[in-house]
């Protein structure tokens, strides 16, 4: 499989609610997003960011609501379906009894898709992409740093050439340089393949670089939802207090 | 309860329909094989040896004093390889190899890496459970046929030494091979087969099902580990009447 002329899934989420022991974490959630786009997603720690992610991939039941990949809707089965999906986990979610190497090769090696030569050399290269040399392929991931683990994560979601793409704050372990290759490289899957990118930060500076609409979550709730213009001429206090929050 | 229990069906059920995929996982079967033969074996040896030996040292006097010494291999090997070797294999099983498939499934699934095989579309069951249960299913028999041997050269030691017991080794040995046939092996052999897929099934259903963080993988060994070990004692019984009319000299 030489990367096929991927296209981004169109995305369509429609009164999305979800709630933990009694507690609501998602409250009708409802948002399109287009085939291609980068959509990001900020809000506050524990806004539901996480939980809204992994109900996009199948991995959480909505109590109510339905979520609609290209149309059909998400269920238990869907991170089997036939398009190409991928995630980046909050936490990297590496496989501690392979390497580097393995995890990152691990989609092209259980589904045989290229032979043994080929896989080496797709894992090399993504792993250049995330600055990540050939002594760190060895190493198992108890042995990496926690960014570095991110970055192994990131690198294995880009060996899919995934149409839908979702990172859970790709950066919020790495240090500014290498935060700004990760961003660049979000940005160059997209154009590359038009895969549909969805990204949860609390990065503002990443966020406005690359989005190119907004949605603001907070308890539960869109508070908001826009281009970055859109976002930063808000006028929900909130919003502004994210946006000029500074050290003094 | 009842509801892991059509759970552990259910995952029972999947892990037939990967078999098909069996041989392709052979490299992962076979790195299972040995993580549990290693961690198995040397114990297996001991207890057995020691199992054989009480066994002969229990029911020794009592048949010399009856004048039916000579029969008392026959009685060891019979005890050994209908019941004890396959029970007591499995409870070694459960110990040694299932808490430890609970605990490490239990912290994938904490740990996310679960649900990033599944973001792979990589199907939990076989890339996990399958070369698990079909390891220790091939293991477990292994283990069977193992302890049966040692079991009855322990209860041979015994008797040769033991002063009130006094019974020589080729006497012993002769009451085996007269007394023990090919039926009665296999008919431990297939107890210890059904066990093991069981312990494969409940340690790994646990392991996969576990809940609240760090804390529930512990939790998770524990249930697997009880759970276990009760369904071992009651599959014996049912299993044992199962078999009986397969056996020769008995009859329904
Ligand atoms: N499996 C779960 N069981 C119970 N509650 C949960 C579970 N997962 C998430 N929650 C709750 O849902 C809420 C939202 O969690 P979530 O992880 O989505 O936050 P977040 O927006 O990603 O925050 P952060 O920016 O800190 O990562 C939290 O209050 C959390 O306690
Ligand atoms: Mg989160």
């Amino acid at each position: 499989m030489t990367a096929s002329p991927a296209t981004g899934l169109p995305l369509s989420v429609r009164q999305l609610t979800k709630s933990y022991g009694g507690r609501l974490v998602l409250q009708s959630v409802t948002l399109e997003i287009a085939a291609g786009e980068i959509f990001v997603l900020m809000g506050p720690s524990g806004a539901g960011k996480s939980v809204f992610l992994r109900h996009l991939i199948g991995l959480e039941e909505p109590d109510s609501g339905e979520i609609l990949v290209a149309g059909a809707r998400v269920g238990p089965e869907a991170a089997e379906t036939k398009h190409r999906l991928a995630m980046v986990f909050q936490s990297g979610g590496l496989l501690n009894s392979l390497n580097v190497e393995e995890n990152v090769g691990l989609y092209l090696s259980e589904h045989r898709l290229q032979p043994p030569a080929e896989i080496a050399r797709i894992v090399a290269e993504k792993l250049s992409l995330v600055r990540l040399g050939p002594d760190d392929a060895r190493k198992y991931p108890s042995e990496l740093s926690g960014g570095m683990r991110k970055r192994v994560a990131i690198a294995r979601a880009l060996v899919v050439e995934p149409q839908l793409i979702l990172y859970d704050e790709p950066t919020s372990e790495l240090d500014p340089l290498v935060s700004l290759t990760i961003g660049r490289e979000i940005v160059n899957l997209n154009q590359r393949t038009g895969a549909t990118s969805v990204v949860v930060t609390h990065h503002r500076d990443l966020a406005f670089g690359i989005a190119d609409r907004i949605a603001f979550l907070a308890d539960g709730q869109i508070l908001a939802l826009g281009t970055p213009a859109e976002i930063r001429a808000s006028t929900v206090p909130l919003i502004q207090q994210f946006l000029t929050a500074e050290f003094k | 309860m009842f509801r892991n229990l059509g759970e552990m069906i259910l995952l029972f059920l999947s892990v037939v329909r990967a078999l098909p995929r069996a041989w392709r996982e052979r490299r992962k079967i076979g790195e299972q094989l040995f993580d549990i033969g290693n961690a198995s074996l040397f114990m297996a040896c001991i207890l057995s040896f020691f199992i054989g030996g009480v066994l002969a040292l229990q029911s020794g006097p009592v048949l010399v004093e009856n004048g039916i010494g000579s029969a008392l291999g026959n009685l060891v090997a019979i005890a050994m390889c209908k019941e004890l070797a396959p029970v007591m294999m499995s409870i070694l099983v459960v110990g040694r190899v299932g808490s430890a498939m609970a605990a490490e499934l239990g912290s994938m699934r904490v740990y996310q890496e679960i649900d990033a095989l599944r973001t792979l579309s990589i199907n939990p069951v076989n890339f996990l459970v399958l070369p698990r249960v079909a390891a220790i299913s091939v293991v477990v028999p292994c283990l069977v046929i193992f302890a049966n041997l040692v079991g009855w050269l322990g209860g041979a030691v015994v008797a040769a030494h033991n002063d009130r017991i006094a019974v020589p080794w080729n006497t012993f040995f002769a009451s085996i091979r007269d007394g023990v046939d090919t039926g009665d092996v296999v008919n431990g052999l297939i107890k210890s087969f059904v066990f093991a897929v069981c312990i494969g099934v409940i340690c790994c259903h646990q392991g996969l099902t576990t809940m609240g963080g760090p804390r529930g993988i512990g939790r998770s060994v524990t249930k697997a580990v009880v759970n276990s070990l009760v369904l071992i004692l009651i599959l014996d019984y049912v299993l044992t009447r199962l078999l009986l009319p397969f056996d020769n000299g008995f009859s329904l």
